[in-house]
Parts: C-alpha cells; sequence; structure tokens
C-alpha cells in the first residue's frame, strides 16, 4: 500500500527537560493512531542545543518541573521564530503543562520572578500558592468530552486572541476564576491535562493526525479504528473521585 | 472540649494509660494502628519527643520513595544482630501519630521503652513534621522518585523535604549517592554531621534506570565526581551478592526480589556500620542479611495449591520498571491490578512512563482494580495481549488463580489493591498477619 509509505514526523520537545506525568503516553498513542490511520510515523527527540528538524508534523511538548523549565528557557527563545512560523502555518502542535504555560505571553513565578514565552497563545500565567490537583473533565465543541488529570499551581489566563480548549465540568482547569482549560490558537493545543491526555481522548489524536496530513499531503482519509478500550477508561476516570 | 496544650509531668502517667487502654481497645475491635497515637497528640503533644529521647544511641530515620518499608525492616535486623534493642514503628503508620501509636504499643506498664535505639520509617511529608518534634541522630535517604506526586506536587518538592530532614540530622547522615538528588543533599547537612554514602558499582550501574530518564539513554550517574562509598553494592546473580565495604569484597546471600531491594540492603548496611562503628562484626552482619525477608507485599509469596504467588507493590514507574525487569515474563503468570485510592495516588499518568514490552511475549492474564480500564489501554499501546478485564478485585484474583494455568503467578498491585488481594488472599491460603 503505497499511503504506508508517507511519513509524518512526530517531533518530542525537550523529553529530557520537560517530560513528567506521562508525557510519553501522547507521544505513543500519537504515532500509534498515525500508523493506524496509514500513515509511517517517524519520532524525533528534540533537546536543548540539538539541530531542530528540517521537517516537523507534529509537535508534542510536556510538563515538566520549575527546575526543568529553566534549563530549557534559552533554547526554546532561540527556536521560537521557527515555532511562531510553524505555527503559523498550520502545523498541529500539543503542549502540555510546562510547555503550555511558556507557549503563552509569560510565566511570573510567586517570587516574582518572570519566565519570558514564546507567545504563541495570547495568555499570561502566574504562579500560584495552592496546586490544583485532581482528575478533570471538560467539554469542547470540536473534541466532545476531555478527561484527564490536572496538577500545576500556575493560572494561565486567556487574553481575546486566543480560545479555550475546553470548558471545565469538573475540575480546575486553567485558574481559579473562569471556567476555561487549555488554549487553542490555529491548531496548537495547550492543556493542563495529562493522565496521559491523548490515550483516552483519541479524538484529539485524530485531529492532530489530520492536520499535519492535510499540511503535508493534502487529504485524509480516516481509518475506523475500534477504541472500546479508551471508552470504558474514559467513563471510569470522568467518575472517579476529584 | 478545647485540648489542654500541654500536662504536669503527674499527669503523664495518666494520659499515657490513657493512650494504652485505647490501644488495647481498638486493637481488640481491629481498628486502625494510628488511631491510638491520634488522641495522644491531643491529650500529650510532648509524648513522642520525650520518650525518644531515653533511648541512649537516638533516633534513626528511613525516608526517600521506593523502598522505605523493607529497607527499615533490613535495618532493624541488622541492628538487632549486633544486640541492639530496637524500636520500630512496624504497622507502617508511617507518621507521628503512628510513631505514638507505636510507642504505645512498645512501653511497659511503667512507661519505660525498653529499647537503645529508634528506627523509624517516614514519608518525605511526615519525616519533615517528624524532625521539627525530634531531631534524629542518622537519617538513611534512599531515593527521590516520582511517587505520588499528586500530594507532594513535584519532585523538587520532595527533594526539599528530605534536604530539611538532612538538616536536622545531628550525627550522621546516610546517602545513596547514586541518585542525584539525594546525592545533593550533602550541601543540607549541617555542620559537624557526618555524611556516609552507599552507592552501586560501574557495571550495576547501567542496569539500574533513575527516574529522568526513561527516554533518556544516559546512564543515572557519571562515574566522576561521585563521592566515595562507604558499602557498594559491586555485583550480584540471583541471591549471590558481593559487597565491597572498605574496599574488601564480601559475599552474602539476599533473598529479595530485585535489584533495587538488593541496593537498599546495601543502604541499611552502611547505617548499620555508621551507629555501631568500631563494635560492628561484620560476620555476623552478612549472615543476618542473608535472613533478610521482604516486606508485606513487597515479593512476598504465598502457596495456592501447588503454585506459588508473588504479590509486587508498584506505586512509581521506576519501582514497576525494576520489578519488570526482575523476571522474564514468559515465566510467569501476570496478574496486574491498579487502583487509584487516596493511598495509592489518584493520578495514573505514571503507568505511561514504564514500558511494558517485556510483558507481550507471555501477555497479562487479568487486569483488575479500580482503573482496570486504564492499564488495558495502556497495555494495548505495547502490544501486550490481556486476557480478562475485571475491574472488581476479588473476582479477578479468583479468576487468575483458576485460569491462568500451572506457571508461577506474580500480581503487580498498587497499595490498597495490594491490602484487597491480601484480604481475599487469607481466605483460600495461609498468609502472615500483618
Amino acid at each position: 500500500m503505497t499511503r504506508n509509505e508517507r511519513p509524518l514526523t512526530i517531533l518530542q520537545l525537550y523529553p529530557r527537560d520537560m517530560n513528567i506525568y506521562g508525557d510519553w503516553g501522547n507521544v505513543l498513542s500519537l504515532s500509534r493512531r498515525a500508523r493506524r490511520h496509514g500513515y509511517a510515523p517517524r519520532l524525533v527527540d528534540y533537546n536543548p542545543g540539538d539541530a531542530f528538524p528540517e521537517e516537523v508534523d507534529i509537535l508534542v511538548g510536556g510538563g515538566g518541573q520549575d527546575s526543568g523549565q529553566s534549563v530549557i528557557q534559552e533554547d526554546l527563545h532561540a527556536i521560537a521564530p521557527r515555532l511562531r512560523r510553524l505555527a503559523e502555518d498550520g502545523a498541529p502542535m500539543l503542549v502540555i503543562c510546562g510547555l503550555y504555560q511558556l507557549f503563552g505571553h509569560d510565566f511570573t513565578t510567586v517570587d516574582g520572578e518572570v519566565l519570558r514565552g514564546i507567545g504563541i497563545f495570547d495568555a499570561h500565567t502566574v504562579g500560584g500558592r495552592e496546586r490544583l490537583i485532581g482528575n478533570i473533565v471538560t467539554e469542547s465543541e470540536e473534541f466532545g468530552r476531555i478527561v484527564g488529570y490536572e496538577n500545576h499551581s500556575g493560572l494561565t489566563t486567556l487574553g481575546p486572541d486566543v480560545q479555550r480548549l475546553g470548558t471545565v465540568v469538573k475540575g480546575e482547569g486553567n485558574n481559579l476564576e473562569d471556567d476555561h482549560e487549555g488554549a487553542r490558537h490555529r491548531n496548537v493545543i495547550g492543556s493542563y491535562l495529562h493522565g496521559s491526555l491523548l490515550p483516552k481522548n483519541p479524538r484529539i489524536s485524530d485531529f492532530l493526525v489530520e492536520a499535519a496530513a492535510r499540511r503535508r499531503y493534502g487529504d485524509f482519509a480516516p481509518a475506523e479504528i475500534d477504541d472500546s478500550l479508551a471508552e470504558r477508561a474514559r467513563e471510569v476516570a470522568a467518575g472517579r473521585p476529584r | 472540649m478545647p485540648t489542654p496544650r500541654f500536662l504536669s509531668p503527674v499527669m503523664r502517667p495518666v494520659t499515657r494509660l490513657i493512650g494504652q487502654g485505647i490501644r488495647y481497645a481498638s486493637a481488640r475491635r481491629g481498628g486502625g494502628s494510628a488511631f491510638p497515637g491520634l488522641v495522644m497528640e491531643k491529650i500529650d503533644p510532648g509524648f513522642v519527643a520525650r520518650q525518644l529521647a531515653t533511648l541512649p544511641r537516638g533516633v534513626v530515620v528511613v525516608s526517600g520513595t521506593n523502598g522505605k518499608t523493607t529497607t527499615t525492616k533490613m535495618t532493624v535486623q541488622l541492628l538487632e544482630s549486633q544486640g541492639l534493642r530496637v524500636f520500630t514503628n512496624r504497622t507502617g503508620s508511617n507518621f507521628v501519630r503512628g510513631v505514638a501509636a507505636a510507642l504505645l504499643e512498645r512501653l511497659d506498664l511503667f512507661g519505660r521503652l525498653n529499647a537503645d535505639i529508634a528506627v523509624l520509617e517516614l514519608d518525605e511529608a511526615h519525616a519533615v513534621h517528624f524532625v521539627k518534634l525530634f531531631p534524629p541522630r542518622y537519617a538513611l535517604l534512599l531515593n527521590v522518585m516520582r511517587d505520588q506526586l499528586d500530594r507532594f506536587g513535584e519532585i523538587d518538592t520532595t527533594r526539599k523535604m528530605l534536604a530539611r530532614v538532612a538538616a536536622a540530622t545531628t550525627g550522621t547522615v546516610v546517602l545513596n549517592r547514586e541518585d542525584p538528588r539525594i546525592r545533593r543533599l550533602a550541601e543540607d547537612v549541617r555542620p559537624g554531621t557526618d555524611i556516609a554514602y552507599y552507592g552501586l558499582s560501574e557495571p550495576l550501574r547501567e542496569r539500574f534506570p533513575s527516574d529522568d530518564e526513561m527516554r533518556d539513554k544516559r546512564p543515572a550517574a557519571q562515574a566522576e565526581g561521585l563521592p566515595a562509598a562507604g558499602v557498594v553494592l559491586q555485583s550480584f546473580e540471583g541471591t549471590d551478592t558481593v559487597l565491597r565495604v572498605g574496599g574488601r569484597e564480601l559475599r552474602t546471600d539476599i533473598h529479595l526480589y530485585g535489584i533495587y531491594n538488593i541496593f537498599n540492603a546495601a543502604g541499611a548496611l552502611a547505617l548499620t556500620l555508621e551507629v555501631m562503628g568500631d563494635q560492628a562484626r561484620e560476620e555476623v552482619l552478612l549472615e543476618e542479611l542473608s535472613r533478610v525477608t521482604p516486606a508485606f507485599g513487597r515479593g512476598e509469596s504465598v502457596r495456592l495449591g501447588d503454585r506459588t504467588l508473588q504479590l509486587l507493590l508498584v506505586k512509581n514507574p521506576a519501582g514497576f520498571r525494576l520489578s519488570l525487569a526482575s523476571a522474564t515474563g514468559a515465566d510467569y503468570a501476570t496478574m496486574i491490578a491498579i487502583n487509584d485510592e487516596y493511598a495509592d495516588g489518584r493520578d495514573v499518568s505514571w503507568l505511561w512512563d514504564v514500558d511494558f514490552g517485556t510483558l507481550a511475549p507471555g501477555g497479562v492474564d487479568v487486569v483488575s482494580g479500580t482503573r482496570a480500564y486504564d492499564m488495558a489501554l495502556r497495555l494495548e499501546h505495547d502490544d501486550v495481549p490481556v486476557g480478562a478485564v475485571e475491574p472488581e478485585l476479588r473476582t479477578a484474583l479468583r479468576r487468575f488463580a483458576e485460569g491462568s494455568g500451572d506457571k508461577p503467578m506474580r500480581v503487580f498491585c498498587t497499595y490498597t489493591s495490594m491490602l484487597a488481594l491480601r484480604r481475599e488472599l487469607a481466605t483460600m491460603t495461609e498468609v502472615e498477619e500483618i
């Protein structure tokens, strides 16, 4: 089958320093999903100082310790122009937690230190005193119900030039004030949800694969995939105590 | 009723007897092990510190993410082999009120502790609380891994908790030099307190993945720049273990499951050598090490008909990876039970940081627990065949025992699922009382 020869390059951003709470699950799930839809996924790790690959179809980035965030800070700004170009060009990306925050304008820590972000999302984050922790369920028009687990102290507020990813049904989401969770700009998705996010939310995986395929090859024909295990896992997770 | 803040010395024996009475009463009705301690904490907050101050050799705190229970058990055995009377919080109530409860159990009617030294297992958050109450003479700090991050926040936070324990210790802090976060605790130790290290040999270091790098193939620690270790786990084949102590190679048999437990034995030995100093009797220590058995749920075996069933507690990615690496999947019938109750940690994301590929050849017979479907989904992602998904633990266990052929059985289980499985096993065969 010729479609099998169509590669899609999945770039994992900073797996060494920004990888916590099962971020690997997103990359694994996404690459399996791409294969099921008939593409040949190619996984590339990008760590600080590496050469940024010429062709990137999907970019996935994860959470991290505060220490991880400062380690990658300088490198992130070095590659920021490329990331912004990719985002404006419609490349799909998924950034969770720590990188979600740094994809906004800035992150002001509890001590008043300001970590500059790369401004793909019109969003500001400030460090909070308490951690928002627990099972979370949100609703999105595009992706339906999204289930996951949040664990963050940063409080993110979205500006007018960015959409929310979902509306919180159970849990806290971006902050303690509004009911927004995550962010969406073009095909870039940011979220506080791990758990991991993609295995239990295959519609988001499908969206990322489809956006990548259309951008690279101009078309996309989805395969039928049996998601019954994911369905059961979603139901259970949504019903568990916070 | 307002809680009295302090009590006159005349009243103390009375409150202690009240505590001992409650302990007796609650043990009779099968109550929680920490309840009497809670009562003591309320009516006599100075009780724990006052009792521990009577110990001639002070207090040892054992903390870290993985292996506390087995390491504490080993340390107690090693110190007892040297003739010391050891007080410990064996029941697994590893927080201050659990210590109070254990003290009540140990005191005689005259309120005497009758021990030379205490060895206390404390989880990181409770250890911080404890050292404020009573500065330990020794601390044995094992590792900082991703565990229960939903409770403590982040690994760096956990490290800071252990830093407070290291800073409060007055005699010697024993550190695992292979864990970079633990090694760095040397900076937090107060002037005048000694530091001792235990470690791995170069070839073993490669077999011991650290937490930071499931996706990063750099070895856990670089040899250069590592401090010298008093006790080094040199090699092991099966149970045959070689330890390098002060430049000499010593041989013993250690009957524990997996490299991480055997490595913790090196930590327990290092600590014991610090406590005993010149009085240490080495050959007795080596003999005692060969008598160490796993703590409950940490690789203990029960007989079920003519097969064995082994319970393996898993609670974080590094521990699960090490457990998987310790045996070939195809030699066992396998069950995995994942609960997400508070004591397990509500977050199951960590399952995605474990590579289950080694289970693919033999498959997994039964997946169970509140998060059985999350686990099944995880296994599907690594192409591991799953026989059955049965969230209800008792049904799952019986199904596993009856329908998994004649291979020895092993069950990887989270904390509360292990407790439930043990209860069920007790109705099927003989299980040690805990």
